[in-house]
């Protein structure tokens, strides 16, 4: 064999296995995978810059938009941070009710993980039942705070709605459904022959290289790494909680396919436990609209991993920096690793074990001219002067609209 | 003449088999759906698609080779169409017989395959050319069991021709289940020809897009898809014709019906396996292939040999 039988092989950025744009090229000879190389970057929204121009209160409900799947997550994670920064202490029930949240929010993402897992392998059975099955949880939520998707559940200083007792009592009817189908889904994982051959032995990542490349979440507690935030660094009420962080050592995505199943049975345990042992009192405490100088690093347990925040203060109203780092960061380098000497048909599978996330994880410009010497960072008044005028030069002018909608707004 | 024309042009040719191949195309998405916990697509849906790829213009990709490129789905679809004559439908003798028709359909019902992979290869897009390849790649596995399944009962028959298989079961209905095994191993390798889950390897949306069927769009694709459902119905037929000759004896009517349920059965398994499967790579296809289904269709022959002695 020589060079020449390689074949290359774009996977994006538009490309069916991904659900939001990113670029895979495989090095391919025959069915084999040699090198893959990953590009980011299609889905950068300029976040962590805009939210300096906005209030903390503001920058709540955009932080939340950075995943439209863990959405509570980083707004715990963002609102964490505030509150210790402002010393603002959240009212027992509030902690509650925001780990109530969490765990509901994991729920429904391992749910969704299942399914796009069954259909990159091609098992869409399995995407129809588990997607069927994640509509009682988003019904749930609905329930509960208002929305399928992001909740706008935080607030500075604890949560914004309280739960009433009908809701309780069709979350523990909701939750006896979905631990009845999730033990359905693990006899499935482990007993159906073609499911089983495509997930052993893909993917294969070794305990050492976990460490070695900073892996999180589920990705690495199925190479046998026993590192979950919630009983590490308990935020909220999770020292309050009894449950087992779960771990395989298969290090491949069948493990990983056994730690969520297994995690889901955890979080009923877990919200079987909030619910009986819900306090009474306010949902929330009053939190000051401006913010004293200082900063704060909070982390979290994503239902993909840990997610890490930080938050500086300068004593206005607005924060001087936010800084996210989504656990599908980490992770995705992760994949190279593992893809090396893989099959092509494995790659969709091996990716999406990870359960990754462009949008979470897209959020640096950096300028580079050709040769590739950094040409400077920009700033947002720049990049949005040039967004205005990249579309005006394409024909479509919309300065114009605004003005007539302010002028419209002032008739009012 | 007005006869021929009549057989090719409307019973049991393409107006029949285009009609009853979309009507099967819908039982296995409805049923698919059903399993699935999904309403399912409307009762026309099938024509609705052809109608609107039809109405689509044909782009061809630049580089690509243009008659290869165009020709490759009207030789697929003439051939699936020939072979319905072969296969005895209503009663125990086919619209045209002679021996060793048995070998031309299951050659006419190789040629789709071949045409995906010129059509692909032709059309120089990397996820075509590698859809192409896997499409050749699986054909070389699941042929040889199918073959083997399919020689077993003809040989206990002593005919290479369908009608003449058809006849010598219709009449000893007690051999026919001793041809079970065959019967398993000729479904699950319609799976691979028909390019079905857990066997949908060259065509796998996740990894390659569509495969071979990448860059065709328009009035092309929508004939290679009829192919498909046609060749669906056509190796359904040519099952039920060597495996299930039931009820052909008594009247063309009761006959026919017969053999509508009979494909609807057929259709119902390959259904019900998609359903329950997930797609196999194509290393594990093959080992697969080799190692359980091709020993399978010899152990068949091996009791079917013995068999012909004790018969006779």
């Amino acid at each position: 064999m020589t060079d020449s039988d390689i074949v290359k092989v774009p996977l994006g950025p538009q490309h069916p296995a991904l659900k939001e744009p990113g670029s895979f090229m495989l090095s391919l000879r025959g069915e084999q995978i040699t090198e893959m190389g990953v590009r980011l970057g299609y889905n950068h929204r300029g976040m962590e810059k805009a939210c300096e121009e906005r209030s903390y209160l503001n920058d709540l409900y955009l932080l939340e938009r950075i995943c439209g799947i863990c959405s509570h997550a980083h707004s715990s994670a963002y609102v964490t941070a505030v509150e210790e920064i402002a010393d603002v202490q959240i009212p027992r029930r509030g902690a509650y009710l925001r780990t109530l949240v969490s765990e509901l929010e994991r729920i429904h993402s391992h749910l969704l993980w299942l399914g796009v897992a069954g259909h990159e392998i091609g098992f869409d059975t399995l995407l129809m039942y588990s997607w069927r099955d994640r509509e009682i949880v988003m019904d749930l939520l609905a329930d509960l705070t208002g929305n399928r998707v992001n909740y706008g559940y935080n607030t500075i200083g604890g949560v914004r709605r309280d739960i009433t007792d009908e809701q309780k009592a069709a979350m523990l009817k909701g939750l006896d459904t979905l631990e009845e189908r999730t033990k359905y889904y693990a006899q499935i994982a482990t007993q159906e022959v073609t499911l089983a051959k495509r997930l052993s032995g893909v993917g294969k990542i070794s305990k050492e290289d976990v460490i070695r490349l900073g892996v999180t979440g589920p990705t690495a507690r199925a190479s046998g790494v026993n590192r979950d935030i919630r009983k590490d660094d308990p935020y909220c009420i999770y020292d309050e909680l009894d449950f087992d962080v779960i771990t395989a050592d298969s290090c491949d995505v069948f493990g990983r396919t056994v730690v969520r199943v297994g995690e889901l049975m955890q979080t009923y345990r877990m919200i079987r436990q909030i619910l009986a042992n819900l306090p009474d009192g306010p949902i929330a405490a009053k939190a000051p609209r401006k913010v004293p100088k200082g900063q704060a690093v909070s982390r979290y347990e994503a239902p993909r991993g840990e997610g890490i925040h930080f938050v500086r203060g300068n004593g206005t109203d607005k924060p001087e920096r936010v800084k996210v780092r989504a656990p599908t960061m980490v992770n995705i380098q992760a994949v190279s690793h593992m893809m090396k000497g893989g099959f092509l048909a494995d790659m969709p599978i091996t990716l999406a074990a990870i359960d990754p996330c462009f949008s979470c994880t897209d959020r640096m410009i950096e300028l580079a001219d050709e040769s590739g010497s950094h040409l400077g960072v920009k700033s947002w008044a720049d990049v949005r002067a040039h967004g205005i005028r990249h579309y005006q030069e394409r024909g479509i002018d919309l300065s114009d609209v605004s003005k007539r909608f302010a002028s419209k707004m002032e008739r009012l | 003449m007005a006869t021929s024309l009549l057989y090719i042009l409307v019973f049991p040719g393409f107006l029949f088999l285009v009609g009853f191949a979309l009507i099967s195309e819908q039982l296995d998405r409805f049923l698919y759906a059903r399993m699935q916990n999904r309403v399912g697509p409307p009762w026309f849906q099938p024509l609705a698609d052809v109608i609107k790829l039809a109405a689509k213009e044909d782009t061809i990709p630049e580089g690509a080779d243009r008659t290869v490129f165009r020709f490759m789905p009207v030789v697929a679809l003439t051939a699936v169409i020939t072979a319905i004559f072969y296969v005895p439908i209503w009663s125990q003798r086919a619209l045209q017989a002679f021996p060793g028709d048995l070998v031309v359909v299951l050659y006419l019902l190789t040629i789709p395959t071949l045409t995906f992979f010129l059509g692909g290869w032709f059309s120089r897009s990397l996820y075509s050319m590698i859809g192409a390849a896997r499409a050749i790649t699986q054909l070389f596995a699941y042929e040889i069991p199918l073959l083997l399944a399919i020689l077993s009962p003809a040989m206990l028959a002593g005919s290479w021709s369908i009608s003449d298989i058809t006849a010598f079961y219709a009449a000893r209905w007690y051999l026919v289940p001793v041809n079970l095994i065959g019967f398993g191993v000729a479904v699950v390798s319609l799976l691979g020809k028909l390019e079905r889950v857990p066997f949908d390897i060259p065509e796998a949306e996740t990894e390659i897009v569509a495969g071979s069927f990448t860059e065709y769009g328009g009035r092309l694709l929508a004939i290679f898809r009829l192919c498909i459902d046609i060749e669906m119905v056509v190796g359904a037929s040519l099952i039920a014709a060597v495996f299930l000759p039931f009820g052909l004896r008594i009247h063309p009517t009761i006959g026919f019906g017969l053999y509508l349920i009979k494909i609807e059965f057929v259709i119902f398994l390959i259904s019900l396996m998609r359903t329950v499967m997930a797609r196999l790579r194509i290393d594990q296809m093959i080992d697969f292939c080799w190692k359980y289904m091709a020993p399978l269709a010899l152990l068949q022959l091996v009791i079917n040999l013995f068999l012909k002695g004790y018969v006779q």
